[in-house]
């Protein structure tokens, strides 16, 4: 039950040449993956989208939970075409009614995810979207979240990932299905 | 379907003391008392826009007897409102009960495909943070290209930034350098216009770089805080007004 890449789809690649890879932002030495200019392709954004649904439409999933705020581009075109209900989960003080939350490592201190209380019920199955999975410390915290209100968290889904940061091993046994790697 | 609504009426929704219009300043404020009913919601019910014969004669969904869509009442009931968030006398407009609501939502973004399929836009351009939830969607659906105009230095990459005016104090937007070309046809996305500042800031981004804006389309407005006066020529388009 190990995640894998959505084998060898055609599509992935025009994805891939898509994304725009910029040095030392937010610091030296870091080589982020830009995925805007995935969303300025039309056909890249939709076939990404594509994908996803064609791999979640038929597993009844009932909430896709997206992180913020990339999460939140991705997530909501997949939980419109698959059915579900979309989750915002976000950092500290933004959700405006009762919430729960769950600390998360960063490399200096911690940050905090949370949830709306009531948005997802025991027993939803959830997938839960970001584009990007690096360390996994977030992705971690939001199968947190989901599990403590009684979800079943079937799957996490990112546009890409970066494997040399082992974060698909800080996902407590959930499989990660992923499109594009980025090894340095 | 999702019952989110319900456990909250008996919660702690207390009607806020009314304030004295002279303390408001740019603040939202109480319009009017909360009226509780079964659909949980304190909106009024209007399909606002300005352009409403043009509107009316695409539209080809309104079948009610006032010329509201039948989409836009359980859209607007499904929208909670907060007291006093994010501080005492303001009544936030909470967005996401509807993104529980399947049918709700997806009738949210029909009701913006419908408007802007078809006309030539070319970008959707979506404000940092819940205009990243509806703009998407929308891009996907009418071919065009998603562009997020995000708050200061989460866009990797070359920039150019707008400042604009805060109850205290000032704000950035930022768009990427080359997202958009001289000539494109675009809308501005975001979940709610209230004072009009950070739209108008995103017109300004857009505009600088020879973009012409279609329209802002936003799923819910604040109508006494006059933030349509800020958009200049650019139309304003809504779905639910809440006085």
């Amino acid at each position: 039950m190990s995640g894998n890449k959505v084998e060898e789809d055609p599509r992935i690649n025009g994805i891939k040449t898509k994304i725009r890879v910029v040095p030392d932002f937010p610091k030296k030495g870091i080589m982020f993956q830009d995925i805007t200019t995935v969303l300025l392709d039309p056909k890249a954004f939709k076939d990404t989208i594509d994908l996803f649904v064609e791999r979640y439409r038929d597993k009844n999933i009932s909430v896709v939970a997206g992180i913020e705020a990339r999460g939140f581009i991705f997530g909501p075109p997949i939980a419109l075409a698959i059915g579900a209900k979309f989750v915002p989960l976000r950092k500290p003080k933004k959700l405006p009614g009762e919430t729960i939350f769950e600390e998360y490592e960063l490399e200096y201190g911690n940050d905090r995810l949370e949830m709306h209380v009531g948005a997802v019920d025991a027993g939803d199955r959830a997938l839960v979207v970001d584009d990007l999975i690096a360390t996994g410390g977030t992705l971690c915290a939001a199968i947190n979240l989901l599990e403590r209100v009684g979800a079943e968290v079937v799957e996490c889904a990112c546009v890409i990932e970066l494997p040399e940061l082992k974060g698909r091993q800080r996902l407590k046994g959930k499989p990660l299905c992923m499109l594009v790697e980025y090894r340095c | 379907m999702q019952t989110l609504i319900s456990p909250f009426v008996s919660h702690s929704l207390r009607l806020a003391p009314p304030l004295p219009r002279n303390s408001l300043l740019n603040n939202y404020h109480q319009a009017s008392p909360i009226r509780l009913s079964s659909h949980f919601s304190t909106t009024s019910l209007r399909l606002f826009n300005s352009g409403a014969a043009a509107a009316a004669s695409r539209d080809s969904e309104m079948t009610t007897e006032d010329g509201k869509d039948p989409r836009i009442a359980k859209i607007a009931s499904s929208i909670r409102v907060i007291p006093d968030f994010p501080k005492p006398g303001i009544m936030f407009q909470d967005i996401t009960t509807l993104l529980l609501d399947t049918e709700a939502f997806k009738d949210t973004i029909a009701l913006f495909v419908e408007r802007y399929q078809g006309r030539g836009i070319s970008v959707v351009a979506g404000v940092e943070a819940r205009g990243f939830i509806f703009g998407p969607p929308i891009a996907l659906a009418i071919g065009a290209k998603f562009v997020p105009m995000r708050k200061p230095k989460k866009l990797p990459g070359k920039v150019i930034s707008e400042e604009y005016s805060l109850e205290y104090g000032t704000d950035k937007m930022e768009m990427h350098v080359g997202a958009v070309e001289p000539g494109e046809r675009a809308i501005i996305i975001d979940d709610l216009i209230a004072t009009g500042g950070t739209l108008a800031a995103a017109i300004r981004l857009l505009e600088r770089v020879g973009v012409k804006i279609v329209e802002c389309a936003c799923v819910i407005e604040l109508p006494e805080l006059k933030g349509k006066e800020k958009l200049g020529d650019a139309p304003l388009f809504v779905l639910v007004s809440s006085a």
